[in-house]
């Protein structure tokens, strides 16, 4: 208990960090009303818009202010979502809350990266199991090529070939887009590729090593059937790099799978960080920058609860002398 | 006749598949194994005994071996037999665990940490004799009270790092006996264990196979343990039976020559009774040269330590402040004289090493004063204390990890010498053949490396390093331990001819009570950080007075096949330990002199 509290105060402090980290960025990098309205902006309208956003208050005001409205839920209304012409002094009440569009984008970023996900521990795992129970062979040589190829393949090429055959010659699925569950087959593959490999490659290694030990000689001594003693006396005990190597890719896959969602022109919050880049939008930014950096801190510590599920001795939170 | 055995093996040969064809480990071993009988195969490492036990239930497959030859005949339960060398993948999984039940040596590492007691003992007997979860807590609750664990209840439910290494080995056995098999097979279990807990283990499962029936076949190294164990002896060298007998004729009448020299290597507790020096062993096949002279103790002072503490602290709670402290040295005090061996003997967890580590300040003691030669050795700067060093050298316990594999031997022994320029050129090279000659080396093994060396002749070559810079102590801690008995023989007698050459003094830390008799002139035994008896080592081996030390000795087992070993059984509860709260201060200890030189501890109020 005393550890899980110490954990989520571990988390909160690198989450003010970031937030702070981005709030002073953002104002590092110059003007932002300039920055977003372009050089050939007018004294007005650039006026207008410092007044509308209170960039006129002194920095550690702003800074304060922006703390305490994240606090509440408030991330600010953007400066551009939703205008078609450029705001005025009445930003606050005609413009959109930030944390609206981010939370919008989220559910595709979800599923995206849970069928991603879903695709790649299976195959990862099932590859290195296969691989470490018959080291050496064939299958482990297959495996090995494999697992390479799939941490080293580029990205947008394995997509567009999959599109060419899948979705072109085949016709079985959309080239992209967002709605039906076909759309998300192709771009899940496209990211599974790579966790796909690494999964396999720490999942052969770390059950290797288990296969070794001690403990599975005991398993086979009691009649245990091999499959048994390989898929849950080793790999039960190889589980924390392998659940590591997950939370890794995981929190790679929510912080935006930018090509493969540019690719298949799939909303998600990569596709939004890059619009809100383009076009300046510095509230929108921080808060897409501040949402993936706490989903990632999320699945961190989901991950170090798995961890004391997983290792009864890590549980117990002492180490034996 | 056939009826009366229960497992034989026949002209059994295994081999390994390597690069360059297989690698044979054994051939033409037969022996049978009748109900009720214990067996014990006896052999050094590279004997081929383990994998001849890996064998009789195709495991030795799991480790990449296979059955090449003979024949494996067992007489099933049903009254069938059984060719286990040609049996089927599924026949074999209804006999392992089953019909057949078996115990490693490592009781830390044979058990799966990730899986509670419970879970694993059920696991056997929901697959062989289908019990539901319920029933196979039933049942694993009685075979955890039949090993004698105390609170069985909570002990399934606990997981196997919270078992002390003697309860895991319990769990292991009762394990192994969960499902009734006639045969236990028993890979080397007690040698990973502290001697006293080996006495209980040992004991019981001399008390399960009568309360069973079951026949125990008995994998040692531990002629000692073969004496108290065996109805009979079957001896393994290089991957062959050398002979086979009664335990009794084995021991009085040993015909092969190798079990002779087996035998006489073991140094037997009782052995040195009467002599006040140290002697060496008798080794057969080499002319017994006899001590060249008597291994006399100085008189002079060499090193003194009293009040010497080191705890290390249990960090926990939110900040991770201390909580806790475990007092690992508490208060230890003794001197050691030129020329002369003290031994540290204690079991693990007694700090035995600890101390030795902290006279070196490979540790750094939080308190307590170290004295050689009248300096003030925890004083000392980092470079009065590098001077010193050339005069304290250590010895590791590890032959494999305390060598560096990447270098020549050479190099690693002329490593001191030019740490501090003592030498160099060709007075270099001399001075490192010369310390290979006295170490008995040859000298062609100058340019190897570890890896081409057994583990003996890597202790040579660690001894060899530590005496290179002509050093006047040795701190040996657990120097023979990692030893075949055979090769332990050839080091301690070495050491030995070094001191009464060169004229050293040892500290002697070891967990093993028969070889501190041979070695030592003066005995410490720790216990839980404390030295609770020192004195000469005939007052504290011949005449022990703290209750520990008489514990210690009774337990260190004997040649003597008639010894008892059930009368040690116990119900294991906790274990004490030395851990306690942060700013605990226990009070110094007392002692009282019971005759000149032979201290022993007050019993503590606790």
């Amino acid at each position: 208990m005393a550890y899980l509290i110490k954990r989520i105060v571990n988390s909160a402090i690198i989450l003010f960090l970031t937030v702070s980290f981005v709030f002073f960025a953002g104002r590092l990098i110059g003007d932002p009303a300039l920055n977003m309205l372009g050089p050939g902006a007018s004294d007005v309208a650039l006026e207008n818009l410092r007044r509308a956003a209170g960039l006129n208050d002194p920095i550690l005001i702003q800074y304060f202010r922006y703390v305490v409205n994240l606090l509440s839920g408030d991330f600010g209304i953007s400066y551009r979502y939703g205008f078609s012409v450029l705001p005025s002094e009445r930003l606050s009440e005609i413009g959109q809350p930030v944390i609206d569009i981010v939370l919008e984008r989220l559910p595709a970023t979800f599923f995206l990266a849970a069928a991603a996900m879903g695709f790649a521990v299976p195959i990862g795992v099932f590859m290195g199991v296969t691989a470490a129970a018959y080291p050496r062979s064939a299958a482990d040589r297959i495996v090995t090529v494999l697992s390479l190829a799939g941490v080293s393949i580029v990205q947008f090429w394995l997509g567009l070939m999959l599109i060419v055959f899948f979705a072109v010659q085949l016709g079985w699925l959309p080239t992209g887009g967002y709605g039906e569950w076909q759309h998300v087959i192709l771009p899940a593959l496209t990211l599974a590729a790579r966790p796909i490999g690494r999964i396999a490659q720490v999942t052969r290694s770390a059950v290797l090593e288990e296969l070794a030990k001690p403990y599975i000689m005991t398993a086979h001594a009691k009649g245990v059937p091999v499959n048994r003693v390989v898929y849950l006396h080793s790999l039960k005990n190889a589980a924390i790099p392998i659940v590591t190597m997950i939370g890794d890719e995981l929190s790679a896959l929510l912080t935006g799978a930018i090509l493969v969602e540019k690719i298949f022109a799939w909303p998600g919050i990569g596709l939004l960080i890059i619009d809100s880049l383009s076009r300046s939008d510095l509230p929108l930014i921080q808060a897409s920058i501040v949402v993936v950096a706490a989903l990632v801190v999320c699945v961190n510590l989901l991950v170090d609860l798995a961890y004391r599920l997983l290792n009864p001795r890590i549980r117990f939170g002492k180490t034996e002398a | 006749m056939a009826e009366s055995v229960l497992i034989r093996t026949d002209n059994l040969k295994v081999q390994f598949p390597s690069k360059t064809g297989p690698v044979t480990a054994v051939e033409d071993i037969s022996f049978s194994v009748r109900p009720g009988e214990i067996v014990c195969i006896v052999g050094e490492s590279g004997s081929g005994k383990s994998v001849t036990s890996f064998s009789l239930m195709q495991l030795v497959k799991f480790n990449g071996g296979m059955i090449s030859g003979g024949a494996i005949t067992l007489h099933r339960r049903d009254g069938t037999t059984v060719d286990l060398r040609n049996a089927s993948e599924d026949q074999m999984r209804g006999i392992r665990g089953n019909e057949i039940g078996m115990i490693f040596q490592e009781p830390m590492t044979a058990l799966n940490p990730a899986f509670t007691v419970g879970w694993q003992m059920a696991e056997g007997l929901r697959i062989h004799m289908g019990l539901n979860r319920v029933q196979a807590d039933r049942r694993s609750l009685e075979l955890l009270r039949m090993v004698r664990i105390s609170e069985p209840e909570n002990r399934l439910r606990q997981y196997p790092h919270e078992l002390s290494g003697g309860m895991r080995q319990r769990v292991m056995i009762a394990m192994a006996l969960a499902c009734k098999p006639h045969l236990l097979i028993a890979d080397e279990p007690t040698t990973a264990l502290d001697v006293t807990v080996q006495a209980e283990i040992l004991g019981l499962i001399d008390l399960l196979r009568e309360e069973t029936g079951a026949a125990i076949l008995l994998i040692t190294h531990d002629m000692a343990v073969v004496a108290q164990m065996a109805d009979r002896v079957v001896v393994m060298f290089r991957g062959r039976k050398v002979e086979e007998g009664p335990v009794r004729r084995i021991l009085s009448e040993p015909q092969h020559e190798y079990t002779k020299a087996l035998l006489a290597a073991v140094p037997k507790l009782g052995d040195m009774s009467q002599k006040p020096n140290p002697e060496p062993l008798k080794i057969v096949g080499e002319r017994y040269r006899g001590p060249a002279k008597p291994l006399i103790a100085g008189k002079r002072q060499l090193l003194t330590v009293s009040g010497l503490v080191k705890r290390f602290p249990v960090r926990g709670g939110l900040f991770g402040r201390t909580t806790a402290n475990v007092h690992a040295v508490e208060n230890v005090s003794f001197g050691i004289n030129d020329n002369e061996t003290l031994a540290l003997v204690g079991e693990s967890g007694s700090g035995k090493s600890v101390t030795g580590r902290s006279i070196l300040r490979l540790e750094e003691p939080d308190s307590g004063k170290v004295e050689f030669e009248n300096r003030n050795v925890l004083a000392l700067d980092s470079t009065e204390m590098r001077d010193l060093r050339r005069n304290m050298q250590m010895v590791f316990q590890d032959p494999f990890g305390s060598l560096n594999p990447h270098k020549q031997l050479f190099d690693q022994v002329a490593e001191p010498i030019r740490n501090f320029r003592l030498d160099h050129g060709s007075a270099l090279e001399d001075r490192v053949a010369n310390l290979f000659d006295r170490v008995h080396l040859p000298r062609s093994f100058l340019r190897r490396y570890p890896v081409e060396l057994s583990g003996g002749q890597r202790q040579r070559v660690a001894i060899a390093r530590a005496l290179a810079p002509n050093p006047k102590f040795i701190v040996a801690d657990e120097a023979v331990s990692a030893l075949d008995v055979s090769v332990q023989a050839q080091v301690l007698n070495l050491m030995l001819e070094l001191q009464a050459d060169l004229g050293i003094s040892y500290l002697f830390i070891s967990h093993d009570v028969a070889v501190v008799e041979r070695v030592a002139h003066r005995v410490a035994v720790m216990y839980l950080g404390r030295i609770v008896e020192i004195g000469s080592r005939q007052d504290v081996l011949e005449n022990p007075q703290h209750g520990y030390t008489k514990t210690l000795i009774a337990a260190v087992p004997t040649l003597d096949p008639d010894a008892d070993v059930r009368g040690r059984v116990k119900t294991l509860s906790k274990v004490p330990s030395a851990i306690f709260p942060a700013g605990y201060e226990p009070e110094p200890p007392e002692y009282d002199e019971i005759s000149n030189g032979h201290y022993v501890l007050k019993n503590e109020k606790q």
